[in-house]
């Protein structure tokens, strides 16, 4: 047992660990943001009184649900970058970090839309026939009124999509982000396969150990946040 | 009722962890007990390669070529087995000490560098080629003469392996690197004119040149700075590596060993490093 435990000092002391578990978490933290801005702007329109707006909303939910992560970020690579020649900046590793907080924040805007379409549907309808009979139109009364009580519905399903983030933000290595962790989790295997388990272990752990705080804590704010009715 | 269920899904989570943490102590390769045995006959052999790289070990609609797909097409005749015999099965780096160790191949010809941590897990027999990093350009290109020259550069190589961080290290700290799950796509990368470079073992990209799409799009720069042993994957518990060897020795002897470099990197001007080349297999442990 002893000699497991000194595997995974050795890991440590030749893989800088630590560093790609933060490019992993800035990931997240930079695509949670702007796929909370892009998917609150989405559920707007989808429950817009707009026929047109709804079904160009339905539609890129829909589109960019179905496609795998994987896909959005090597069409990133392959077609942005290679064939459009597009760049978001002259140093590489910050160039494809932007490219993959795009393909995250695309691809959970999606997810972060149907979780805020998930809150509205706990705000009675009564809230909405009322803010239309105090002169409210549609944005003021989405903004003052369904909003803020849908969010407060809506924090389990947005905390579950924070932890799909943040497990997906591995899949940024096929557009290139060699930093992440899930790519030095390859090389240690690559070079170290006889640290195996430990490698195991260590990644099974360090997941659980960024995931599980998520989970509490947006349980406890779901419960206390939640609007009583 | 609910948290009994929780409590049960935790505590088999955290058996599970227990189990594979206690499995990781000192044993190794238990399963390769069945591959030993049966030499010849009416058997076939599972030997695994990689499917995915032109000139080394390459699936193309059903056909394996290769140089890895010839030397162990050479190796498992002298071993007493037909080509009708062998099974090929794709062995990703990644998975190649696993494979071995639970039995799926009996021998791995995957650009497979000997090296003292794998030799914890496997066995090897061998070597029978000495690669070395190397740099594949465009054409036309004449200022990438070596890993120094890359300050600066745009440079390619496949996600998780560290060909590409060492040039950062030891040669040119200004270099921007670019990971992708395969070498084809590196190449594409290249011949769109987004990276300077692709690095790995010179044979690797000697065979990517001479695939005809690239013919004359892209050279090998010619100039290895490394030594990559390629040896055969063996299960520990193995009792053929002493036979491969002398099937290796003889396959250079008889000098089909330069027939299998030349025909899978033709047109390429390719040589591998004659100091190293052909090499003189190990004694088996």
């Amino acid at each position: 047992m002893g000699d497991f435990l000194s595997q995974f000092g050795e890991l440590f002391a030749e893989y800088p660990i630590a560093a790609a578990y933060w490019v992993n978490i800035q990931l997240t933290f930079w695509a949670a943001i702007f796929s909370l801005i892009l998917g609150t702007v989405l559920a707007l329109i989808r429950i817009s009184p707009v026929a047109s707006l709804r079904w160009a909303g339905a539609a890129y939910v829909n589109l960019l649900r179905n496609t795998p992560l994987t896909v959005i970020m090597t069409f990133l690579f392959l077609a942005v970058f290679l064939q459009l020649q597009i760049s978001l900046s002259d140093d590489f590793t910050q160039n494809f970090f932007r490219f993959g907080v795009i393909g995250l924040t695309v691809y959970h805007a999606a997810f972060v839309c149907e979780s805020i379409r998930s809150g509205v549907n706990t705000v009675p309808i009564g809230q909405a026939e009322a803010a239309r009979a105090i002169g409210l139109s549609f944005l003021p009364a989405a903004r003052l009124i369904i909003l803020p009580q849908a969010f407060r519905g809506a924090i389990a399903p947005l905390g579950n999509t924070l932890i799909a983030l943040l497990k997906n933000s591995t899949v940024a290595v096929a557009v290139s982000v060699s930093t992440e962790a899930s790519t030095v989790m390859r090389e240690m295997i690559e070079s170290n396969a006889n640290f195996i388990y430990a490698i195991f272990v260590l990644f099974a752990i360090g997941f659980a150990v960024l995931v599980i705080p998520i989970g509490l804590v947006t349980t406890y704010l779901s419960n206390r946040l939640a609007v009583r009715r | 009722m609910r948290t009994r269920h929780t409590g049960a899904a935790t505590l088999a989570a955290l058996t599970a962890l227990t189990l594979a943490a206690c499995g990781g102590g000192g044993e190794v390769g238990g399963g390769g007990e069945e591959t030993g045995g049966a030499e010849g006959g009416g058997d076939s052999i599972k030997i695994g390669i990689k499917f995915d790289q032109p000139g080394l070990g390459y699936q193309d609609a059903g056909e394996y070529t290769g140089f890895d797909v010839d030397v162990a097409t050479y190796v498992a005749g002298e071993l007493g087995f037909e080509p009708d015999q062998i099974e090929w099965v794709e062995a990703p780096s990644a998975n190649r000490e696993t494979m071995l160790q639970t039995g799926q191949v009996d021998m791995i010809f995957a650009t497979y560098s000997i090296t003292d941590e794998r030799k914890e897990q496997v066995a090897f027999a061998g070597p029978y080629f000495v690669a070395g990093q190397d740099l594949l350009v465009a054409e036309d290109n004449t200022d990438i003469t070596g890993p120094e020259a890359l300050e600066g550069k745009n440079l390619c190589s496949v996600t998780g392996s560290t060909s590409a961080q060492r040039i950062k290290d030891e040669y040119a700290e200004g270099v921007q690197l670019v990971e992708r799950p395969g070498y084809a796509e590196c190449v594409t990368a290249l011949t769109a004119g987004q990276v300077d470079a692709v690095t790995t073992d010179d044979i690797i990209l000697a065979g990517l040149a001479a695939q005809p799409a690239n013919a004359g799009k892209v050279k090998v720069v010619g100039a290895p700075f490394s030594e990559e042993n390629y040896g055969v994957g063996l299960p520990q518990d193995n009792d053929r590596c002493e036979d491969i060897n002398a099937a290796i020795t003889k396959m250079i002897e008889d000098e089909s060993w330069d027939e299998f470099v030349t025909s899978n990197t033709e047109g390429t001007g390719y040589e591998p490093n004659a100091d190293l080349n052909p090499p003189t297999p190990d004694a088996c442990a």
